[in-house]
């Protein structure tokens, strides 16, 4: 237990970069990061780079893993199963599948047209932003591995109960003609060697990086301001435990935007340390990453806007009932 | 010969063009290389991860940015 709390704290929390770059700020720049000044620099530092750390790290062994999972295969694996448990399938593989919102389209007509149930499509939607490996290491390290884990199960469930709704109000009307009935290409992919995994896995790592850095650097500053600058009186009129708002709040202001899992992170980390409650943070970082402006456009060129609309309420309802859950009994977890 | 590069406007796509057109002048195969990006088009060929290689009409790779001698083997497998 004890080699287990070391390992946790040192290489997940790293408590050793921490210390060193509390040791630079303090006898580096003579600050003391006690103070506003001093305390936003080491809260930046630390964060980012602790992020970067974590996120090549994680990166590299998840796509490692997803190369395991093509859609085509991830699709070919979907069709063997039925009902609630290909709803519940699809949510997991959206877990481990690679993804990013431009490849969403071509995913969805993939599965529609092999005659996937929309339902099943979406529960895989949903879950594959919301519920990645990286989020929740990241979340084990920042938070702790109660909350990491219970964030997979709500994300999943919300995943599985949104996709089946969806099945079951019918709606492939809604879902415009040209997607069905595409050709299903069925060639059979060679198996890719482990040297050829691990070039993927590297280009992978850098590909992330290279998308997400400006998102982390804007986050983690945003982190770094509500961390020391901005007073916990304000934060707690607004965004508090005890106001019912909170999570409606956070919710709203986070769908429209658009940000990485890992730029939000360090902004709901600032909160948390504000006393905001961790559904409220949960609701913040979840709605930015399910929803957001970019990939609804895309999703608009194949489904009419109905249905967009009720696969849009439907995440946004269960991500406020996530985080007034959390709110709620948030405080066994922690 | 006619080569098809199925994409969405991405930058891996460009790359995958890039990298083609580098095997040709490499190569000397004479090729058209045809850029495809509209999404209906697209989904006709049943890709399901782009960007990918067609050659006349068939398709030979998806879902990845091909490096120059991976594309100089395909070319050679197809003759």
């Amino acid at each position: 237990m004890f080699i287990f709390e070391w390992l946790n704290n040192q290489l997940l929390r790293m408590e050793w970069l921490s210390n060193l770059i509390k040791l630079l700020v303090e006898n580096g720049f003579g600050l003391s990061i006690q103070d506003r000044l001093g305390g936003s620099i080491h809260f930046y530092i630390y964060d980012v780079i602790k992020i970067f750390i974590l996120l090549s790290v994680l990166i590299f062994t998840i796509s490692y893993i997803q190369s395991f999972f093509p859609p085509e295969r991830t699709r070919k694996i979907l069709g063997r199963y039925n009902g609630i448990s290909a709803n519940i399938l699809g949510a997991l593989l959206g877990t481990v599948t690679p993804f990013c919102s431009c490849s969403s389209i071509p995913l969805f007509i993939g599965f529609t047209s092999a005659g996937l149930p929309i339902g099943v499509t979406f529960s895989f939607l949903i879950s594959s932003p919301l519920v990645d490996l990286a989020s929740v290491i990241l979340l084990a390290s920042i938070f702790n591995w109660k909350i990491a884990i219970a964030y997979v199960v709500v994300g999943i469930i919300l995943a599985v109960i949104g996709g089946t709704i969806i099945s079951k109000a019918k709606l492939e009307k809604y879902v415009e003609p040209f997607v069905f009935g595409n050709k299903i290409l069925d060639v059979e992919q060679e198996e890719l060697t482990t040297r050829e995994r691990v070039e993927y896995a590297r280009d992978q790592v850098l590909e992330i990086i290279k998308k997400v850095w400006l998102y982390i650097l804007i986050g983690v500053g945003i982190g770094a301001a509500i961390h020391n600058w901005i007073p916990e009186n304000i934060i707690s009129a607004v965004l508090g435990q005890d106001k019912w708002y909170s999570v409606l709040l956070a919710t709203l202001v986070g769908v429209p935007m658009y940000a990485d899992i890992f730029g939000t992170l360090p902004i709901a980390e600032a909160l948390v340390l504000k006393g905001v409650g961790i559904g409220t943070a949960l609701s913040f970082m979840m709605a930015v990453t399910a929803l957001s402006l970019p990939s609804m456009i895309l999703l608009k060129k194949v489904v009419k806007t109905r249905l967009l609309a009720i696969f849009a309420g439907i995440v946004t309802l269960g991500i406020l009932i996530i985080g007034y859950f959390f709110n709620a009994f948030g405080y066994l977890l922690m | 010969m006619i080569i098809k590069i199925l994409g969405s406007g991405c930058k891996n796509c460009e790359t995958l063009k890039a990298n083609t057109e580098k095997t040709l002048k490499e190569t000397g195969i004479e090729a058209e290389i045809i850029k495809v990006d509209d999404l209906k088009e697209v989904m006709a060929y049943g890709v399901m991860s782009t960007p990918a290689l067609v050659i006349d009409e068939k398709v030979v790779s998806v879902g990845k940015v091909l490096k120059p001698k991976d594309i100089a083997k395909i070319l050679e497998n197809h003759k």
